[in-house]
């Protein structure tokens, strides 16, 4: 397979959360209003100035102790048939791009002319894209494009000190994951490659990845009609049901 | 490789497979690149350190070459430290110096006042050269009470500051010792003072005995007293290398953190019981005979015989003073034979000798009561100690990092030096992948440690004068130690040189007694330290002082007792960033700003990326950094800030005369600059020193040579007692050569043998001397031949009759000289006679602690620990009404009192709120669930915090009884952000270690409930 791709050894976070803030350095986004809602992670989730995010969470085992505290930089997965690209063609093929020499899924400023947001979220597996709420266009992970295109590695890439985030061609990362993960099987039984087939960002599992994130591998659960359900049995006279 | 945006093009386009990919619209991604990587290429760059932690990761500043702003700063990818690698701090870097919230012209509070005023830089740094002059005038004390000279000015204190360069700290701590001020202290008494004694007591050196690379080599790594994924995050990037080469990672810590995420082994144990856990590793090795019986016996004071007259009973030592609350130390002693050198017993079997009272000392230590007395499951123990005593094995190594956890206790100098016996008797010493690691947590606290900014030392850990030391005769026979073993260098031995050096570099025209007579004396047996600093502020000692770059109102231990000490002040000089608890005091809460007379300058500074100079990390490196963007707004580098006040000082008494001129006036601060403008180069060849008269040397190959006055002295070797040579810090001296500057190496190259363990001698610059591993003579045998010949730090090269790899510590040949060259003796201290509350360490309780008694003694706490006279009724021991023990904490994203991390939004994102850690248990037994708002309070001061109900944290099993801990981060504060919390130290003790003072901010009593 040509392009490039991201290999993300979970079993080497430490959640220094040095990506989380690179990310917003080199692409200058706006930091959230955040309250501590009895975690480490923050912000809690994706939005359109938060292209990644480190989640954390204590997974316990049959006795209810702590087995694992897992760490979990979330981004997009620059599939490699993004089906976000595929819903986004039907109505402008400029709108979401996808570079031929790295194979990263690039949303555009165009975007914010799609009709329905939510049809290219749905059309996630992951759950990635976010819209801003006022320009209305698109945002997630850039592969940090402009940097890849000069010969420099992704900012949460470089940024990471403990070797988790790795990138380079996508052979090369597929076979790193491999033999990575054969590696790591001994300590981490449940060990897993996410979706590596699929995707541009392979990510190393050290548990069952469900224990980890709903959506850390492919998911056919319809992200936003869960949510839309559970919005409307909690608030059953503001919202007309689905 | 990196192309180019136009070869790219032509790239793609040549190739076919592209159809493969959607392929449109990369006009658009082409712009967006274009419009980033302009942020780069038009930029100026510079290489800089980071300003947050000791580690001294490298970063790249690029400078918009238009506005003089940053536009993007990022890991350094040459860095040999970092690899381009950073933490959420480092990364977020940027908003430090690009923040629309820093102040940025000087703030003057009138007395009474409830605002801050603008004011100009001339008239602050006028009234505020007036207002030391009218102190220093009227507090100047020249002979205390007892009628021996002081020359010293009372009247005022000062703290700061670690976050400056070395070449701002040294004129810092040079003017304030030429006024006359000896309550000097900063950073490094509250982080890790207790490191350094205890560090000096055991190997001669109070520093981190290794470097952060080194971690590499490791074959097992304790974390311990430390949390170092979250306080060191660039450790892990070696810690995980290490790990890759088979290495185990233990964590030992009250909570299970980000570090036992990654551990192979977590073991939990209750905050303050640090002792007890290492006294039983200390009883397994003996037991199991697993030490390194040829190390032992060779380089530690273990075959030495004590004096008959010592002895230990029911937890004190022999010789206690119960009524000063201290030691005669003489019994203590070492027998000598009759030419002077100790006795040694070399089997090891004598019943005086160090090994066998280290044996009889720590066979209370069973694993049964160190478990009911650290909570630690036996199991766990045994598990540790274990995997951590495979390393006594000649070519294994085992490193520990620690910090706070260690440091911040009345017990924290015995916490290190229990491990320092433990590494001593499995000959971790030395060794590449061995050491004590002391990870210092600010971007320059060592250098600032080496510089003095504390009351009990003068430049390069020479001892602060003291009253009956009025003549340079009394004060140099008291640094210049006797070793009678031909064996022992007995380093300090020339002390005396770099004592003339130093007065030199301060007085260059005064010959030696005259500059001696000017240094401000302590009385004898007199401390200045924090608490006590603080204590006396209290009372009303102080008219004046000076909080640089430093937030005390927030960092000390019993918070609200230091916020009502600076309501007693007249003035303070406050320099910092940004807005902070200190400097603002005054409209704190509980505080009526009607009332509080206190006049404060704050005066706003430039950041590191800002400004030139040099920094020296935790392992000792010592790094240039560069100036890139311009100061923002009206701030001024620290230097500059300091050289203007001085000249205006100097101003007035050139004017106005006054009490005892003669040392301003005499002062070389010719070497400081040009006059106006601050010059940190020629303040680093100060420092380094330089010849004062044409001098003839010996060259390597015994000729002789005459070097001309004015030339840069090359080593410490060099230089002289007769006042021909000056250099402001004799550890620095090699630093700014002939040869330039060596902190601003960027020279990665390396012979093979210290490529192996990573030396990069070319890198940068390392005190002493640029050896890069200190005590590595002890990583050889007598003969010379490593004991890790895999990973080798020395080793002799017989034919060519000299060392290599890393510069010796030490000279001669093998076998000719005893390995830890600063001791009087030579020798590795297993025995330390020179601490105030032991030469072993003792299990003590934390001076709150959740318990009445405990099993190894009658002696509840450490007997000898600093405390205040009336605190008693504010410290909670044993009391139904605070049955948890409270720790304070530290998180990545944020840094010491949060001054630099809490006004940058992409961190206060990430870490908003000030929270409470405790267990499910816990929660459920005060009703609490996660996310909830609680209060945490004792008899000091109360807070509100956001619980995190987690299962890291469990209830304990102490002696019996279920113990609860609970855990807060302080490094949040009243003034920002608005709901961000208060400073988890206004709950902490002022009570500290009897050696260096440092607040037991580690371990104390609190309740929680819900709000």
């Amino acid at each position: 397979m040509s392009g490039k791709a991201f290999f993300v050894d979970l079993t080497k976070c430490t959640a220094c959360r040095g990506c989380q803030v690179a990310c917003k350095q080199w692409n200058k986004l706006p930091a959230e209003q955040t309250q501590n809602w009895g975690s480490y992670q923050n912000p809690k989730d994706l939005s359109a100035t938060t292209y990644k995010v480190v989640h954390m969470k204590e997974i316990a085992d049959a006795k209810g102790n702590l087995a694992v505290w897992a760490f979990f930089p979330e981004q997009c997965r620059h599939c490699i048939e993004p089906p976000c690209k595929l819903t986004a063609d039907a109505y402008d093929n400029t709108a979401i791009v996808h570079d031929p020499q790295t194979g990263a899924v690039f949303f555009t400023e165009k975007t914010k002319a799609l009709p329905d947001f939510n049809e290219i979220r749905e059309a996630c597996p992951y759950n990635i894209p976010r819209q801003h709420p006022e320009t209305k266009v698109m945002a997630k992970c850039t592969m940090c494009l402009d940097r890849v295109q000069n010969g420099l590695l992704p900012a949460c890439v470089q940024v990471c000190p403990t070797g988790t985030m790795n990138f380079g061609d996508y052979d090369a990362m597929l076979a790193m994951a491999k033999k990575r993960l054969a590696e790591v099987q001994k300590r981490y039984p449940e060990a897993t490659l996410g979706d590596a087939d699929s995707v541009r960002v392979i990510y190393l599992y050290p548990v069952d990845p469900k224990k980890i994130h709903q959506y850390a591998v492919a998911s056919l659960d319809l992200p936003l009609l869960d949510r839309r359900a559970l919005l409307a049995r909690l608030t059953p006279f503001h919202r007309p049901t689905v | 490789m990196q192309l180019r945006r136009r070869e790219f093009i032509q790239l793609t386009a040549a190739a076919t497979a592209v159809t493969a990919f959607g392929g449109l619209g990369l006009d658009l991604s082409e712009a967006q690149a274009g419009a980033q990587l302009l942020k780069l290429r038009q930029g100026k760059e510079t290489t800089t350190i980071c300003c947050y932690c000791g580690t001294g990761c490298g970063l790249i500043v690029s400078t918009d070459e238009k506005t003089n702003r940053a536009i993007n700063i990022e890991g350094d990818p040459d860095h040999p430290i970092n690899e381009g690698s950073l933490c959420a701090k480092g990364a977020a870097l940027f908003q430090l110096a690009e923040n629309d919230r820093r102040v940025t012209q000087p703030l003057y509070r009138a007395p009474g006042s409830d605002r801050w005023e603008p004011k100009s830089w001339e008239w602050m740094i006028t009234e505020i050269a007036k207002r030391v002059k009218a102190t220093r005038d009227a507090t100047f004390v020249k002979t205390n009470a007892k009628g021996q000279p002081v020359n010293r000015c009372d009247g005022i204190a000062s703290v700061g500051s670690a976050a400056m360069d070395n070449e701002e700290c040294w004129i810092y701590q040079t003017m304030l010792r030429c006024l006359g001020l000896t309550f000097i202290e900063h950073q490094a008494r509250i982080c890790h003072s207790s490191t350094v004694p205890a560090l000096a007591e055991s190997f001669g050196r109070g520093a981190m005995t290794n470097h952060i690379i080194d971690i590499k080599n490791s074959d097992c790594i304790l974390v311990m007293g430390g949390n170092s994924a979250e306080t060191h995050p660039i450790t892990f990037h070696w810690v995980m290398k290490a790990i890759d080469n088979g290495a185990t990672l233990i964590h030992v810590d009250p909570r299970f953190t980000r570090t036992s995420s990654k551990a192979h082994i977590y073991a939990p144990l209750r905050s303050g019981t640090d002792i007890a856990f290492l006294g039983g590793m200390i009883k397994y090795i003996l037991d199991n005979n697993l030490y390194f019986k040829e190390y032992v016996v060779n380089y530690t004071n273990a075959s030495f015989i004590v004096s008959k007259d010592f002895s230990f009973k029911d937890g004190l030592f022999s010789g206690f003073d119960e009524a000063n609350r201290k030691y005669d130390k003489k019994s203590w002693a070492f027998e000598l034979d009759e030419n002077g050198v100790p006795k040694r017993d070399m089997t090891l079997s004598d019943p005086r000798c160090v090994f066998q009272l280290l044996k009889e000392h720590y066979k209370r230590y069973d694993l049964k009561t160190v478990s009911s007395v650290t909570g630690t499951p036996e199991e766990k123990l045994l598990e540790v100690y274990k995997a951590y005593t495979t390393t006594g094995k000649p070519d294994k190594s085992g490193t520990i990092l620690y910090a706070m956890g260690w440091t911040q206790h009345t017990v924290g100098v015995q916490n290190i030096r229990t491990m320092a016996i433990v590494q001593l008797l499995l000959g971790n010493i030395g060794m590449a992948g061995g050491g004590v690691n002391a990870l210092r947590g600010e971007s320059n606290v060592q250098g600032s440690t080496d510089h003095a900014l504390l009351f009990h030392i003068i430049p390069g850990y020479l001892p602060t004068p003291r009253a009956n030391q009025g003549e340079l005769a009394e004060y140099l026979k008291a640094i210049t130690p006797v070793s009678k073993d031909p064996k022992s260098l007995n380093w300090k031995q020339n002390q005396p040189k770099y004592l003339a050096s130093l007065l030199k570099a301060m007085y260059k025209e005064a010959d030696l007694e005259t500059a001696y007579k000017w240094l401000p004396k302590l009385d004898e047996g007199q401390n200045a330290s924090w608490l006590v600093l603080f204590d006396q502020m209290l009372k009303g000692q102080f008219k004046g002082f000076f909080a640089w770059g430093m937030n005390p109102a927030a960092s000390g231990a019993n918070a609200h007792k230091t916020r009502q000490a600076l309501a007693k002040l007249d003035w303070m000089v406050n320099v910092n960033i940004f807005e902070n608890e200190t400097g603002s005091f005054w409209m704190g809460p509980g505080m009526n700003p009607k009332e509080i007379k206190t006049e404060v300058f704050f005066l706003p500074c430039a950041v590191s990326v800002e400004k030139e100079g040099s920094i020296t990390n935790t392992g000792r490196w010592m790094q240039w950094r560069y100036a890139g963007p311009k100061p923002a707004g009206a701030t001024k580098p620290d230097g500059d800030i300091i050289y203007e006040l001085f000249l205006k000082i100097r101003e007035l008494y050139q004017k106005e005369g006054g009490v005892m001129p003669e040392p301003i006036l005499g002062l070389n601060v010719a070497d400081w600059g040009d006059g106006h403008t601050f010059d940190p180069h020629k303040t680093a060849k100060l420092i380094n020193g330089y010849y004062l008269k044409d001098t003839v040397v010996k060259t390597p190959d015994g000729k002789e040579e005459t070097v001309k006055a004015g030339t840069q002295v090359p080593s410490f070797l060099f230089l002289k007692d007769d006042g021909s040579t000056c250099s402001g810090n004799w550890l620095y001296c090699g630093s700014y050569t002939a040869k330039g500057n060596m902190a601003a190496r960027r020279d990665k190259t390396q012979t093979p043998e210290q490529e192996k363990v990573g030396l990069f001698p070319n890198w940068a610059w390392c005190w002493p001397v640029n050896r890069r591993v200190l005590y590595n003579r002890a990583s050889v045998d007598l003969t010379g031949k490593p004991y890790q010949p895999q990973k080798p730090v020395l080793a002799w090269d017989a034919a060519g009759k000299k060392w290599t790899i890393d510069v010796v510590d030490g000279g001669g040949d093998p076998g000719t000289k005893h390995p830890f060259i600063m001791q009087v003796h030579g020798l590795g201290a297993l025995f330390g006679p020179g601490l105030n509350d032991g030469p072993f360490p003792e299990h003590y309780e934390p001076m709150e602690c959740p318990i009445a008694e405990h099993p190894f003694s009658k002696q509840l706490n450490n007997p000898t620990a600093l405390i205040f006279a009336g605190e008693e009724k504010h410290r909670a021991v044993c009391d139904p009404r605070y049955p948890f023990v409270c720790t304070t904490i530290r998180v990545t994203e944020h840094w010491q009192t949060g001054l630099m991390t809490r006004w940058q939004p992409w961190l206060i994102e990430a870490q908003p709120q000030i929270f409470c850690e405790m267990s499910e248990e816990l929660a459920k037994l005060k009703g609490i669930q996660n996310g909830d708002k609680v209060i945490v309070e004792n008899p000091r001061g109360q807070l509100w915090a956001i619980a995190i109900v987690t299962k890291r944290l469990k209830p304990m099993k102490v002696m019996g009884n279920t113990l609860h801990l609970v855990a807060l981060p302080w490094h949040y504060g009243w003034v920002w952000p608005q709901n961000g919390g208060e400073s988890a130290n206004v709950l902490s003790p002022s009570v500290g270690d009897p050696n260096t003072g440092i607040p037991e901010t580690k371990a104390f009593m609190v309740n929680v409930r819900k709000a």
